[in-house]
């Protein structure tokens, strides 16, 4: 029997001898050119980065800050605030991706909300909100439709059943962000230098590569899509240090396993097909311009909105509070590093969570901390 | 308020331990916060522990509830060094539980009895409305005699010294996961549960320089050797190719989004001992069946202090900090 971890079949993506080739060819490089500041914007990668100790690897030229990644940190305040309210209702319950749940509103969590009594169920995809609703029909089920270009197609695909099954006790509230609409916006922003993107693995794999040209060209970026292991990463890394040595803002697939250049057209048909782009608030940086979907005017019936009245939903509005002191815009911008945030790790933890990133795991504040924080081997 | 989060054996459990129950209960015994309570009974000295059992589904691939709730509190007793001599079993059964499904795991619990000679010698039966509790939680309780060799204790350990793990990790909290019907999954992982009193002798009779022992449960690998660097002044080292972790542990883990090194194990235990001794206590835990797949896979270090860190396959470096949140309710 064998237990060895490099049976993996992702070993080959984590080759030491070809690791320290590619980091030797970075060195060289980089060696001698202008500081290099590269910024992944999806929250695998800012996990992986620290998982491998990626970010040790790399010579002092090259810097990596983190974007705006991870769906569920940028989820704003006011939408937890709606999605505690719906709970108030009668015989109604919420379903969720498990790692809405430490997601801070304005005064509770879906967390201590649940730890009171409140009914939230944990699911790993859209479609389980089927059964839910099937075994249950005198209960009304939420499912809290968010995230990026990844799962805003599951959402679509549960909508599609509920209206070709006539389910009538299950509804969406959707959140789902854009990532393209959130590049061009951090990208145009003055106070941010990037020198080169990180374009996300499993986003790409819906959207292809060419989405990402005009962005490039228009700011004079490059991206590489990448995958999420140290191979991918680092071969990625080299490719964006020789673009920017050579002047060259192109955009470069090393993720060809998994991304076309044209992404999944019947994921991106089913979005078109259910919902509307709408400008949309991002917690952390604002609002970005047809950066949100919603839910196309014709299908309202499903919206999970319409089971509040809508001067509930505007007294929720008004009550949303931020907490203040958090520098987690700037830590989406990458212009500060989580350490430098006066809340981290005091006020603001993993079980606390205060500001966006550190919500999920797969939040810049979160990763810094679990795998950085008081020693400053990891970080650069 | 408590939270799911504050029974995962993690950062918020600790809090939760010194802020309530050692508040409350201090005492020298408990203040030491093991596995078992070290004690003297007359000219005896003893070890003393308990655990409680919730784990759902209550059947599981490798084993079931009835089986963990002896090996639990087997193991914490043995990777204190001691040999037990008694058990009790607290039952809390829920009404309209198949008297086929307590039989069940009464049957199982002893078959493990049976196999490592110590016997339940007392009990307690509750049952409760349907609703107040899931099918049947078990508190099991142990106690076991101190005997020489005994592991030196954490305060010997020093840099230079070895990390040994048993065998493969997370086999216990993944097997678990996949058994749950909602995930439906189809997979041949088997949960590790099983006693490892055998393998903790024959690595202390060896002759070996056992600082330390320890069953990584609830919070994993990482979360156990956090709670012997937190505070220490040493740090330790371990190399994520060493680990032993088996190919389909590791996929479906990835599918999960679970990292290996914070899920619990239920056979298996952490050793760590003198350098000069490391082949010999891999030979001696070998050549038992509860730890043949024995690897050394790190190294106590100096800097920096009070930290565990990993060094991954491919040559970087990341710290491993306790578990936070529950990644995985009722695991055991």
């Amino acid at each position: 029997m064998s237990v060895s971890s490099s049976d993996s079949p992702s070993a080959a993506f984590a080759d030491p001898a070809r690791c320290a080739a590619l980091r030797r060819e970075i060195e060289k490089t980089a060696s001698g050119g202008p500081p290099i500041t590269l910024m992944e914007v999806c929250g695998t990668h800012t996990t992986a980065l620290f998982r491998f100790g990626l970010r040790e690897m790399l010579p002092p030229e090259v810097r990596v800050i983190s974007g705006p990644g991870c769906p569920v940190c940028v989820t704003p305040t006011a939408y937890i605030d709606l999605a505690l309210r719906l709970l108030d209702e009668p015989r109604l319950a919420l379903v969720t991706f498990g790692d809405m749940m430490r997601v801070p509103g304005s005064r509770s969590s879906l967390e201590r909300r649940r730890a009171r009594g409140g009914r939230v169920e944990v699911v790993y995809s859209a479609l389980d909100a089927l059964a839910l609703a099937a075994a249950e029909p005198q209960t009304r089920f939420v499912f809290l439709a968010v995230g990026f270009e990844t799962t805003a197609p599951g959402s679509a695909l549960l909508l599609r059943a509920i209206a070709e099954r006539r389910i009538a006790n299950l509804y969406l509230l959707v959140a789902h962000k854009l990532v393209p609409p959130a590049l061009e916006a951090l990208l145009g922003r003055p106070d941010l230098r990037v020198d080169g993107l990180i374009l996300p693995g499993h986003v790409s794999v819906i959207l292809g590569t060419e989405v990402y040209r005009p962005i490039a060209e228009r700011h004079g970026v490059p991206g590489v899509v990448c995958g999420f292991e140290p191979v991918d990463l680092l071969s990625g890394i080299l490719e964006l240090v020789r673009m920017r040595r050579d002047g060259t803002a192109a955009i470069v697939n090393r993720y060809g396993r998994a991304v076309t250049p044209q992404g999944n057209r019947l994921a991106r048909a089913s979005l078109s097909e259910w919902f509307l782009e709408e400008d949309a608030e991002w917690r952390g940086l604002g609002p970005i311009p047809g950066s949100g979907l919603r839910l196309r005017p014709e299908f309202s019936s499903y919206d999970g909105l319409g089971l509040l009245p809508p001067s509930e939903i505007r007294k929720v509005e008004e009550a949303v509070r931020d907490h203040e002191g958090c520098r987690c815009g700037d830590v989406l911008c990458g212009t500060v590093a989580p350490p430098e945030c006066p809340l981290f790790g005091e006020v603001c933890t993993p079980e606390n969570p205060i500001g966006a990133c550190m919500v999920s795991t797969e939040g810049t504040c979160a990763a810094y901390f679990k795998y950085a924080r008081g020693w400053s081997g990891g970080v650069r | 308020m408590i939270l799911l989060a504050h029974g995962a054996g993690g950062r918020m459990t600790g809090r939760l331990v010194r802020e309530i129950f050692l508040r409350h209960f201090s005492n020298e015994a408990l203040a030491r916060l093991e596995d078992a309570a070290c004690l003297s009974a007359g000219a005896a000295r003893i070890a003393f522990t308990t655990d409680s059992f919730v784990v759902t589904p209550i059947v599981f691939p490798g084993g079931d509830l009835g089986k963990l709730s002896i090996c639990g509190t087997v193991n914490d007793l043995a990777v204190m060094g001691a040999r037990p001599i008694a058990l009790s079993a607290g039952f809390v059964i829920e009404e309209g539980l198949p008297m086929a499904t307590l039989d069940r795991i009464a049957a199982s619990m002893q078959a493990v009895c049976a196999e490592i000679g110590v016997p339940v010698v007392t009990g307690d039966t509750k049952v409760v409305e349907r609703g107040s509790c899931d099918q049947v939680f078990i508190n099991t309780a142990g106690v076991g005699l101190l005997e020489e060799p005994l592991p030196q204790g954490a305060a010997a350990v020093r840099p230079g010294d070895r990390v040994i793990v048993s065998g493969g990790i997370a086999d216990h909290g993944i097997a678990v996961m996949a058994a749950r019907n909602d995930l439906r999954f189809e997979t041949t992982i088997e949960s590790d549960c099983a006693p490892v009193l055998s393998a903790t002798r024959a690595l202390l009779e060896s002759g070996a320089a056992v600082r330390w022992m320890r069953d990584p449960t609830r919070g994993g690998i990482a979360t156990t050797l956090c709670e012997l660097t937190s505070g220490a002044p040493f740090a330790i080292e371990i190399a994520e190719e060493r680990i032993p972790l088996r190919p389909a542990v590791l996929a479906l883990a990835e599918i999960l989004g679970l990292d290996t090194l914070y899920v619990p194990s239920e056979g298996r235990f952490l050793a760590v001992v003198d350098a000069a001794d490391v082949d010999r206590a891999l030979a001696a835990l070998r050549a038992d069946p509860a730890g043949r797949e024995s690897v050394e896979i790190g190294e106590v270090i100096a800097d920096p202090p009070g930290r565990l860190l990993l060094r991954t396959r491919i040559g970087g470096h990341r710290i491993l900090d306790m578990l936070t949140g529950d990644q995985l309710p009722r695991i055991c």
